[in-house]
C-alpha cells in the first residue's frame, strides 16, 4: 500500500483502514489488522520488498491494461470495416462480406437472436438453480448436500464443444416429439410458430436455449449457494420459532436475503449465455431467412457467427466486419457484467 | 449445511402446538417435490452426456493405436489412426498458456491480498479481472487476432491460441488464488514480521506455501477449463491431422478442433474419431479435476465455509 516513503498517504492508508475495517467477513483479513503502514513494516526500503511490490502491482496493472487493449484495438480494427459498411450495421439483417467491394452487414438479426436464445436459456436455468441452491443449502440431507454441489460443479466442467455434440446428435432428435408438440399445440402463439429451422431437426434457437440453459446451471447456482449459505442464523431460527414449514423458511427468511445475490448470479449466467460460442456454432442451423423471435427459429448468434465466419478471416476489412460484431458482444457482455456487480454489491452493502 | 438439520427438526416441534393447515402443509410438500425435481432436472443430462460420450466413444478409444498415432496420410474414411497429434497440440497450447498465466496471476492476487488494501489500484484491479472473467472466449480469439495477426504480422498458429487463452485463464487463477490467500491466518504473517522477517520473505516464505495446495488446485481447474476451449481455435489456428511441435507456425492440431473438423466427416469413421476425441478430452479434463481434488483434501488452510 505504501507505495512512497510519504507520511500524508501512510495517515490517509490510516484512515481506510479504520473506517473500512477492510477484511474478508470472516474478520480482519490480510492487510486489515496488519495495514501494511509505513512504520509498522519490518521491511519497508528492502531490495526485496520494492522488487516484490513493484512486480506484483505491475501485474495489477498489467490486468486492467489487458482489458482496456481488448477494448482499443477491436475498436480500432472494427472502424475501416465500419466505414466501408453499405448497410447499416445495427438495423441490417444483411451479412455479406465476401466481396470487400461492397461490404454490407448488419447485426440486427444476430443480435435478436442472441438476446432470444440467452433470455430463453435464462427462463429455463433460474428455477432449476434457485431450487439446486434451495436444495444444497435447506433439504438436502447432509450426506447428499456436498455431492450434488460437487456434482453440479461437474457440469461447468464439460467442454462446451462436448456440449455441441450432445445437443446437436442427441438431444435434438430426442426433443423432436416435445418441440413437435408445443409447435402443433402452441404454434398460435408467435414463440412457439413454425420459424425458419425445422421442428423435427433441431437446429433451432429452442434446442440451443435448452444446452445453454444447461450450461448456466452450475454458474448461477455457485454463486446463489454461497449468498443463501449466509442467510443469518437468527432469522431462520426466527421462522421456525413461529412454526414455519420448511418452505416457509426458505420465502420469508432465505429469499429475502438472498434475492439479490439470485438476481446477480442469474446476470452473472446471462453474461455467460451471451457470449456463448461453440454450442450454438455446432447446433444452430444457419439459414439465410430473416429473424422471426420464434423458438423454431434458426440462424446464428453474434458470438457463432463470428466463429462461422473463420474461412473468411484473411481480409482485414472482412474480418473487420466479425470484429465489429465482435466489440458490440464485448460491449453487452460488460453492460450485463456490470449489472451483475452492482446488483450483488447492493445486495451485500444494504445488509446489517 | 449445519444449518439443514436444525431445518429438520423443527416444523415437528411447532405441529405439537399448532397443527399446520393443509394448504400449508401442501405447499410445504409441493415446494418439496419442485426441489428435488430441479436437482433431478440437472443431474440426469449430465449422467446423459457423460454416458453417451462414453458408449460412443469407446471403441475409438479402445484401439491399441489411439494415443500413439496421428491421424496424418488417413484419408476420412480409412479406420484406424490416433489422437496423437492432438494430444500433444492441447497440451502444448495449455503449457505455453499456463507458464505465462500462473505467475500473472498468482502476482496479480499477491498484490490484491498484501498490499493493495482499500487502494483505488485495487478496486480498479478487482473490478478488471471480474471484466476480464466475463470476455467471451471468441471476443479474446478477435481481439488476439486484431493484436497478433493483424497487427503484429504474425501468422495463426498455436502460439496464438495460448495467448487467447492466457486472456481467460488469468481471471480464474486470480480469483482461486485470492480466495487461498485471503484464508492464511493473519497471526501467521505477525509472527513472521515480529520474528523480523522481511515482508517480502514473509509472503514468499510463509504465505505463498501455507495457501500452495489451495493454489495448485484452482490453477489445475483454470487449466481444465481452458483445454476444452474449442473457439480461439477456430480464429487463430488451423487444424492438422499430424503432428506439429512447432507452436510458433503451421497448423496444429487439438482434441477440440479435431471434433470440430470430424463433424463434417459424416461417416462411422469420423464419428468414431469425434466421439472418441471427446471422450478423450472429457477424460483429460477428469484427471485434472481429480487430482485438483485430492490435492484440496490435503491442503493445510481450511476455509470458513
Amino acid at each position: 500500500m505504501l507505495r512512497t516513503p510519504d507520511s500524508v498517504r501512510a495517515r490517509e492508508d490510516f484512515r481506510h483502514r479504520d473506517r473500512g475495517g477492510a477484511g474478508a467477513p470472516g474478520g480482519p483479513g490480510p492487510g486489515g489488522r496488519f495495514g501494511r503502514r509505513g512504520w509498522t513494516g519490518p521491511s519497508t526500503g528492502r531490495t526485496g520488498d520494492r522488487v516484490l511490490r513493484a512486480t506484483t502491482k505491475t501485474a495489477a496493472v498489467g490486468v486492467s491494461a489487458m482489458v482496456a487493449a481488448i477494448g482499443v484495438f477491436l475498436a480500432w480494427r472494427a472502424v475501416p470495416a465500419l466505414q466501408r459498411n453499405e448497410a447499416n450495421f445495427l438495423t441490417s439483417h444483411e451479412w455479406s462480406t465476401t466481396d470487400v467491394a461492397h461490404l454490407a452487414f448488419g447485426i440486427a438479426d444476430l443480435l435478436a437472436l442472441t438476446v432470444m436464445v440467452s433470455v430463453f436459456a435464462l427462463a429455463l436455468a433460474m428455477p432449476v438453480s434457485f431450487g439446486i441452491a434451495v436444495f444444497v443449502t435447506r433439504y438436502a440431507p447432509r450426506r447428499l448436500a456436498g455431492p450434488v454441489a460437487y456434482v453440479v460443479d461437474l457440469l461447468a466442467a464439460v467442454p462446451s464443444v462436448v456440449y455441441g455434440l450432445w445437443g446437436l446428435l442427441v438431444l435434438a432428435p430426442a426433443l423432436e416429439p416435445v418441440a413437435t408438440w408445443l409447435n402443433s399445440t402452441l404454434g398460435w402463439l408467435p414463440l412457439f410458430a413454425a420459424g425458419s429451422g425445422s421442428v423435427a431437426g433441431g437446429g433451432t434457437v429452442f434446442t440451443a436455449g435448452i444446452v445453454l440453459a444447461l450450461m448456466i446451471v452450475p454458474v448461477i447456482t455457485g454463486v446463489t449457494r454461497e449468498v443463501f449459505l449466509q442467510t443469518p442464523r437468527e432469522h431462520v431460527e426466527a421462522a421456525l420459532a413461529l412454526g414455519a414449514t420448511r418452505w416457509e423458511v426458505v420465502r420469508t427468511a432465505v429469499l429475502p436475503f438472498g434475492r439479490s445475490g439470485f438476481i446477480g448470479a442469474s446476470m452473472l449466467g446471462l453474461g455467460r449465455a451471451l457470449g456463448e460460442t461453440m454450442a450454438l456454432y455446432m447446433v444452430l442451423q444457419t439459414t439465410s431467412a430473416a429473424f422471426g423471435w420464434s423458438l423454431f427459429d434458426s440462424g446464428a448468434s453474434i458470438a457463432s457467427k463470428i466463429a462461422l465466419g473463420y474461412a473468411e478471416f484473411n481480409n482485414e476489412l472482412q474480418a473487420g466486419a466479425y470484429i465489429a460484431a465482435g466489440l458490440v458482444l464485448f460491449a453487452l457482455t460488460f453492460v450485463v457484467g456490470a449489472g451483475a456487480r452492482m446488483i450483488a454489491a447492493r445486495g451485500n452493502g444494504g445488509r446489517r | 449445511m449445519t444449518l439443514a438439520t436444525d431445518a429438520r427438526v423443527a416444523p415437528v416441534r411447532a405441529a405439537t402446538f399448532v397443527p399446520t393447515s393443509r394448504r400449508r402443509r401442501c405447499t410445504d410438500g409441493a415446494a418439496r417435490i419442485l426441489v428435488w425435481a430441479s436437482v433431478a432436472v440437472a443431474l440426469v443430462p449430465l449422467a446423459w452426456i457423460l454416458w453417451t460420450v462414453t458408449a460412443k466413444g469407446l471403441p475409438a478409444v479402445a484401439s491399441s493405436t489411439w494415443f500413439t498415432n496421428s491421424l496424418s496420410g488417413l484419408s476420412a474414411t480409412t479406420p484406424g489412426g490416433g489422437v496423437y497429434h492432438a494430444i500433444i497440440g492441447t497440451l502444448l497450447q495449455g503449457l505455453v498458456c499456463s507458464v505465462i498465466a500462473i505467475p500473472l496471476g498468482i502476482s496479480v492476487a499477491v498484490y490484491l491480498v498484501e498490499y493493495a488494501g482499500a487502494s483505488r489500484l485495487g478496486k480498479v484491479t478487482t473490478f478488471m479481472v471480474d471484466v476480464l472473467a466475463g470476455v467471451p472466449s471468441i471476443v479474446a480469439a478477435l481481439f488476439i487476432y486484431a493484436l497478433w495477426v493483424v497487427t503484429f504480422g504474425f501468422d495463426r498458429s498455436g502460439i496464438a491460441v495460448a495467448l487467447a487463452l492466457v486472456l481467460l485463464m488469468v481471471p480464474m487463477v486470480v480469483r482461486s488464488t485470492e480466495e487461498m490467500l485471503r484464508i492464511v491466518p493473519t497471526d501467521l504473517r505477525e509472527a513472521a514480521f515480529a520474528l523480523g522477517v522481511p515482508q517480502w520473505k514473509t509472503i514468499a516464505k510463509v504465505v505463498l506455501p501455507t495457501a500452495l495446495p489451495g493454489i495448485v488446485t484452482g490453477t489445475m481447474l483454470a487449466i481444465a477449463r481452458v483445454l476444452g476451449e474449442t473457439a480461439p481455435l477456430l480464429i487463430l489456428v488451423g487444424y492438422a491431422p499430424f503432428i506439429n511441435f512447432d507452436l510458433g507456425s503451421g497448423e496444429m492440431g487439438t482434441l477440440p478442433g479435431l471434433i470440430v473438423d470430424q463433424m463434417n466427416n459424416p461417416g462411422a469413421v469420423g464419428a468414431d474419431r469425434m466421439w472418441g476425441s471427446a471422450l478423450t478430452l472429457i477424460g483429460m479434463v477428469a484427471i485434472l479435476s481429480i487430482a485438483a481434488t485430492l490435492l484440496a483434501r490435503r491442503s493445510t488452510v481450511r476455509g470458513g465455509r
